[in-house]
């Protein structure tokens, strides 16, 4: 177990340190000139020069990659062009709507997802599994913006339950979580259509075992079989799932945030983008990254609490 | 009245007819041997019984245990029976065991169930049922899991589970089939001794008679989904009144007829498939042996294998530690001529697979040499070798999982033939094809079929059409008729032995069952751990095994004949 756990950990910060390098080298030969957005094209040469020199730019880039990637380490993201306030002061706000946002959408997904599947399972090939990979079939063909227009339009618009869009902030708790609910949910249906079949299929495959035939033979009913035997062996393809869709639920939003006007990550780096804000960009990327990597690691190390033998690797 | 009682029982499976006015009745304490071929309905017998079947099945007719009617049981009671009143082994221990739980868990889940225990009395009992089937708490603690365990001890948990509660019937279908016969004579024996303890009835389900002749008190033969034939086992082995009694005894003791070289012009006198049912078969054991092509001028042999080791990286005690190397291959040497065939006998994990991987190339030695045609095959490159891979081809195992089922049988025997200097064009291949196919008995325009129009006995052939189908100088045949019944197998060794006569092939025959290597081999080398200890001719060395690990092999190997000798001198 420990042998696997190191292994594990090593191939994370592997990936870390190489992600970060790609994302170094990727903005560095993006054209787009930092110092002359922040002073506009009219900018006198020596004016351009000094902030260039400021901002650390006529350095190796040996140098400034290292610089960049200490500084963050120890939560020094730089300094935005175009807000002017610390990249980490940027991220920290933003953050608090889009991890809640992910974890509200994620946590609805499963809940939904993994007993519609188990179901669907149970009872192959009969109406109730039609009906239910049917509208899982839907849920995967239409896109998650539509279905917030829909959910504003009923809950919003129709029934006046929650806000259509905005973000009050966390003052008010009660207030922010109405705000999120409809994001979460649209957010959540279609991730929950893949979960779902995905858990079908992953139950489908484990009934057919063998040792599922021993436990009925051992006089266990239908329910526990399923829920014991089963769910356990087919959690694999599940987590892997879920740990893809987190990632997404992460980065992934921008649409979603744009429909309901949230302040959120995906908004900032789609700005920062536009503005050529390449030092903000770095810092969600890379922490997105870092994210996507720990939540992959999470996953391998679940696996290896679901299934013994990938203890003894 | 008799414990289990099965009266006119019929089974629809989807509206395939599978049983047809079945009978049969077990007493307690007895044995009853179900014998037929696969497909001939002996599982879901078994599975009707526990009310197991698959979804489409329609049953008729009465099946009675204990007083209560099987078929008309609610689900709720059928839960009650089984596992309690009613246990149940299968063929395959490998993956009858949920990998994710451990075993004390899976022992003591059934009793807890069954009896309402609480966790620690059901463990108490989980540990004294599995320390009776052999795996004491010392050495196999509660908290192991199935990947930690070897197919035979698996078994041993399945029988632990079955009979935690002391059944008053076991259902045992094919125990014994994927273990080696040292094994499966372990667990017959543990079998055997749970009935006498318990006054257990056993319905022990086998295609093989000779373990059931030495196992069961009565037998019932069954073919197409009806009884043909059921009596006392003394009675129906000796008398072999039913003409498929007869066959089935004949076809499980066959001997291909293999003659001396000389007379290499009758091609057909081991008769395609069809030679078990020649009357005048010879009753075995017959001096099989003839012996090998050897003689004229003594050539350079066809395989040398010299000083072959192969270590594999084993597993690490804890991080810092430095890995303890496995040896599965322990310093082989051996040689083989041109149209000799050999085999190669041991128990399952002796090394023997990987000693043949290592000489079809398609793993490395770690040290030592294996020469084809005087050239070496380790360490060479893939391009390199073909010329070599020409000269050997592979049989395996498992007919159904070895061809890719979206493959016309046209394109799987001609993959070998990538291996020429000069590809075929298409006319030529389909013609080298349909002589492949009609030299192993089946009709060229079978060529445009796909594996899962054949049986189990067709698609050997065909994997034998593919593996000859380049005219190679040597097959290694990995178990070639273990997945296969009787009669078929019969067939099978038939076509080996014939092709051996008619293209000079010679066979490196690797198996665990000793009456396959009688039949079909001159040779015989016997493995234990990684090394070879006896070689010779196969019917010396079978008839008067030198080494502890020769004399285990021939003591457990089931034998028909000297299983009725027994009964037949039990009831004397």
């Amino acid at each position: 177990m420990t042998a696997y756990l190191f292994k594990r950990l090593a191939i994370a910060l592997a990936t870390l340190i190489v992600a970060s390098v790609v994302v170094f080298a990727v903005l560095e030969v993006l054209p787009g000139d930092p110092a002359r957005i922040m002073l506009g094209m009219n900018a006198s040469p020596e004016a351009l020069e000094s902030l260039r020199e400021q901002m650390g730019m006529n350095q190796p880039l040996i140098t400034r990659y290292l610089n960049w990637i200490s500084g963050m380490a120890i939560g020094d993201f730089g300094r935005s062009y175009t807000y002017s306030s610390p990249v980490i002061e940027l991220i920290a706000e933003r953050i608090t709507v889009s991890l809640p946002l992910a974890i509200m959408s994620l946590l609805l997904s499963t809940i939904i997802a993994i007993p519609v599947g188990i179901f669907a399972a149970s009872r192959r090939g009969k109406l109730a599994d039609t009906i239910s990979m049917g509208a899982a079939q839907v849920g995967v063909a239409v896109p998650n913006f539509w279905f917030a227009l829909l959910l504003i339009y009923i809950f919003a618009v129709a029934l006046r339950l929650v806000p259509a869009g905005g973000f009050p902030g966390w003052g008010d708790w009660w207030q922010a979580l109405k705000a999120l609910i409809l994001p979460a949910v649209a957010l959540a249906l279609p991730q929950a259509a893949i979960l779902a079949r995905v858990t079908r299929s992953a139950m489908l495959d484990v009934l057919g075992e063998d040792y599922i035939r021993t436990a009925h033979a051992k006089g266990m009913p239908r329910h526990i079989v399923l829920w014991r035997h089963a769910l356990r062996n087919a959690m694999i393809p599940v987590l892997t799932v879920l740990g893809l869709q987190f990632a997404f639920l992460l980065a992934g939003t921008i649409i979603i945030e744009n429909v309901f006007y949230l302040p959120g990550l995906g908004r900032l780096v789609f700005q920062a983008i536009t503005q050529r804000d390449l030092i903000v960009v770095e810092g969600v990327v890379m922490l997105l990254v870092a994210s996507v990597v720990a939540v992959n690691l999470i996953v391998d190390l679940l696996y290896a609490v679901v299934d013994p033998r990938l203890r003894a690797r | 009245m008799s414990l289990l009682e099965i009266e006119k029982l019929s089974l629809d499976i989807a509206g395939m007819p599978i049983l047809k006015g079945m009978d049969l009745a077990i007493d307690a304490g007895e044995v009853m041997g179900l014998v037929g071929e696969s497909g001939s309905g002996k599982s879901m017998t078994a599975l009707t019984v526990m009310q197991l079947l698959p979804n489409a099945s329609r049953t008729r007719g009465r099946v009675t245990f204990d007083g209560i009617d099987i078929l008309s049981a609610p689900e709720a009671a059928m839960c009650r029976l089984r596992g309690d009143d009613i246990g149940m082994v299968f063929q395959e221990p490998m993956t009858a065991l949920n990998p994710v739980k451990t075993i004390g868990e899976q022992v003591a889940e059934g009793i807890r169930w069954h009896t309402g225990a609480n966790r620690p009395d059901a463990e108490a009992r989980a540990r004294a049922i599995l320390d009776r089937v052999g795996l004491p708490e010392a050495r196999f603690p509660l908290s192991r899991y199935p990947h930690e365990l070897s197919g035979g001890q698996r078994q041993r948990v399945i029988i632990a589970i079955a009979c935690a509660l002391k059944p008053k019937l076991l259902i045992a279908d094919e125990p014994t089939t994927a273990l080696d016969v040292v094994l499966q004579k372990q667990i017959l024996e543990l079998l055997r001794d749970l009935v006498d303890e318990n006054r257990m009835g056993l319905l022990l389900i086998s295609h093989d008679l000779a373990v059931v002749a030495d196992m069961a008190d009565r037998v019932t033969i069954m073919r197409h989904g009806e009884v043909m034939e059921a009596s006392e086992t003394a009675k129906i082995l000796t008398q072999q009144k039913h003409p498929y009694t007869r066959q089935l005894a004949e076809a499980s003791v066959h001997v291909p007829v293999r003659n001396a070289p000389s007379r290499s012009g009758s091609a057909g006198v081991a008769g395609r498939g069809g030679a078990h049912e020649d009357p005048s078969f010879p009753p075995p054991p017959g001096p099989a042996g003839h012996p090998p092509h050897k003689g004229e001028g003594k050539s350079a042999p066809l395989l040398v294998v010299e000083g072959v080791t192969r270590d594999y990286a084993g597993r690490r005690k804890s991080l810092f530690s430095k890995a303890e190397p496995f040896r599965a291959v322990d310093n082989v040497s051996f040689s083989l001529d041109a149209g000799q065939s050999m085999a190669l006998v041991g128990r399952s994990g002796c090394g023997k697979s990987t000693l043949a991987r290592m000489i079809l190339a398609l793993d490395r030695p770690t040290s030592g040499e294996i020469r084809l045609l005087g050239q070496t095959v380790a360490d060479k490159s893939e391009a390199e070798l073909r010329p070599s891979r020409r000269e050997m081809q592979v049989v395996f195992q498992d007919p159904y999982g070895s061809f890719d089922p979206r493959h016309k049988v046209e394109r799987l025997i001609a993959e070998p033939l990538h291996l020429l200097e000069k590809k075929p064009a298409r006319t030529e291949r389909r013609e080298m094809v349909a002589e492949a196919l009609h030299e192993v008995g089946l009709a060229p325009s079978d060529m445009d079929k796909y594996p899962h129009e054949f049986s189990g006995g067709q698609r050997q052939r065909i994997s034998i059409a593919r593996a000859i189908i380049t005219r190679p100088k040597l097959i290694v045949a990995d178990e070639p008729v273990s997945a296969l019944d009787v009669s078929i197998r019969a067939q099978v060794l038939d076509l080996f032995a014939d092709l051996n006569q008619r293209l000079g092939v010679a066979y490196l025959f690797i198996t665990h069952d000793l009456t396959v290597a009688r039949a079909i081999t001159d040779q015989v080398m016997v493995m234990h751990e990684g090394k070879i200890v006896e070689e010779g001719r196969t019917s010396e060395v079978l008839d008067n095994p030198q080494t502890e690990a020769a004399r285990a092999l021939v003591a457990a190997a089931p034998d028909l004949e000297r299983a009725i000798a027994r009964r037949l001198g039990e009831t004397a």
